[in-house]
């Protein structure tokens, strides 16, 4: 290795975020929180539900704007705008009914400016990539909720983001087709070099995905542990026959369970 | 046979059937021809009156007061929708009103408008908006509602601006509903208009049906009557179509 990556600044970074919401009731959802990505990582996020998951993923993506702290993408503040350069798949289905497959995955470049040919290509490779080449003509209501999240996860990747956040995409699914779809994403990760935040409240997609997880506390959400998982970039979902994926998943579980029962009300 | 013709013939034959039975019962003489004309005559006196060319400036003047209305309830009807549902507080105040608004008998206050518009065609025009264009804000309500929230983050984060996300997002998503709106605005406009000269008129198809009835002239009462359905069926059959080439699209392709 000649390239030192020494030099390469944070691709995401959060310093002292913290996301209030103005009541009543008033609710302290988010923070104090820090979290370094560093560029080409895969990380998720894991905590109780309620904990400010989806709140953080709004204020990384700039949707959101935090009440203190900064969020700094590629060396600039969000100010509470999103900036070009990030793909966000929702845990709903954010099809859209009336287009058709190439339709919805075109929809992100349309306001691109690019020739219709380099639209075209970029939207065929983005559909055969996530394996939907048979079905570009047809309309989301003729595939199944794991065909038109891989329709939504096409339209962000036409997009060529450097930033992925994914809110528990696969939360909708069946097992097998999660495990599968996990195979997906990360293949696609390796493809476009992006960074990947995932958020989900499956520890085992977490652990079997991921470089690094965060595991978050009940609200206000703050990190609580991070679990290095020390897999090599080229791994599949076969990652959960390791012997050390089950000491990984007991150790996130070890984290969560104590503020999962929070959530409940309940203390052990 | 599928499900589908079987329909078709079984709606025929109940249509069909009640038409056949009267065309009998007045040719038999067991229905008075002074209440009710044969189909065959009402269909015949149509073609008559239309050939003969002395419904034409009733046809113009009640089918352009109906296309008024009804452009404007849509206009209207989608704008005030759209302000109503942006403003929470305004909302709040309104929907109780829309939801009991079609309980009010809007025809009485018929004389009113004429008091006050005189007797051309705008107390018709207000007639047959105050008949659609409520039906038209409610549906612009609910197809509002209907534009599922992750969409609309979706136009955020892929940067559109308000006119694309409403010409790219809201508007597809909304159209379903706002298509229904705009079916009902169809029908109450041209029943608003089409009673409004019925009642208190002196043109239009509304009173060439009234002046026929207090003149005993039975062939061309019915007749005109039935000109004045088979367009209002033509009518929203154009609409019901093309709204049906929509949802296909959405559920099948």
């Amino acid at each position: 290795m000649t390239v030192s990556m020494s030099v390469t600044e944070p691709h995401v970074e959060l310093k002292g975020v913290v996301r209030r919401f103005d009541g009543p009731p008033a609710v302290h959802a988010v923070g104090p929180i820090d979290l370094t990505l560093a560029r080409g990582e895969f990380v998720s996020v894991v905590g109780p539900s309620g904990c400010g998951k989806s709140t953080l993923l709004d204020m990384l993506c700039g949707v959101a704007r935090p009440t203190s702290g900064s969020v700094r993408f590629e060396g600039s503040d969000l100010n509470g705008e999103v900036p070009p350069g990030i793909g966000v798949v929702f845990q709903e289905d954010s099809s859209m009914p009336w287009l058709s497959v190439r339709q919805n995955v075109e929809f992100g470049l349309r306001t691109s400016g690019l020739p219709s040919a380099e639209i075209k290509e970029r939207v065929e490779h983005a559909v055969s990539f996530m394996g939907l080449a048979q079905f570009i003509d047809h309309f989301p209501a003729q595939l199944s909720g794991g065909m038109r999240q891989r329709v939504c996860i096409a339209r962000t990747l036409v997009l060529r983001p450097r930033l992925i956040l994914l809110d528990e995409p696969f939360g909708a699914l069946d097992q097998q087709t999660r495990l599968l779809m996990g195979d997906e994403l990360l293949r696609l990760w390796r493809e476009t070099g992006a960074t990947i935040l995932l958020i989900t409240h499956a520890l085992d997609e977490a652990a079997m995905l991921s470089d690094r997880v965060g595991v978050m506390s009940a609200r206000p959400g703050r990190f609580i542990d991070f679990v290095e998982t020390g897999w090599p970039r080229d791994r599949d979902s076969r990652v959960v026959s390791d012997p050390n994926f089950g000491a990984l998943t007991a150790r996130l579980w070890s984290s969560l369970r104590e503020e999962s029962l929070k959530t409940m009300g309940r203390a052990s | 046979m599928t499900r589908a013709l079987a329909l078709l013939i079984v709606r025929s034959v109940v249509l069909a059937g009640p038409i056949l039975l009267l065309e009998f019962g007045c040719r038999a003489g067991y229905v008075d021809p002074n209440s009710i004309i044969p189909p065959s005559d009402m269909i015949a006196s149509m073609v008559e009156h239309i050939g003969s060319g002395d419904l034409n400036e009733s046809m113009v003047q009640t089918f352009s007061t109906i296309a008024l209305a009804f452009g404007l309830s849509v206009a209207i009807g989608t704008l005030s929708g759209a302000v109503i549902h942006r403003i929470a507080r305004l909302r709040d105040m309104v929907d109780p009103l829309l939801a009991s608004y079609y309980s009010v008998p809007t025809f009485i206050f018929y004389p009113v408008l004429v008091a006050l518009l005189g007797l051309g065609k705008a107390p018709l025009v207000v007639l047959g908006i105050l008949s659609a264009m409520p039906a038209v804000i409610i549906s612009t309500l609910s197809g509002l509602d209907s534009v599922p929230p992750v969409l609309l983050k979706l136009a955020r984060i892929q940067r559109l601006g308000p006119a694309l996300t409403l010409w790219w997002i809201i508007l597809p998503s909304a159209l379903p509903r706002l298509f229904s709106g705009f079916k009902l605005a169809l029908s109450y406009s041209l029943i608003g208009v089409i009673a409004g000269e019925f009642i208190l008129s002196g043109s239009g198809l509304g009173f060439a049906i009234s002046f026929a009835y207090q003149s005993f002239d039975n062939r061309a009462m019915y007749g005109i009557m039935l000109f004045v359905l088979l367009t209002a069926v033509v009518a929203n059959g154009v609409l019901y179509a093309w709204e049906g080439r929509l949802r296909r699209r959405r559920s099948k392709g």
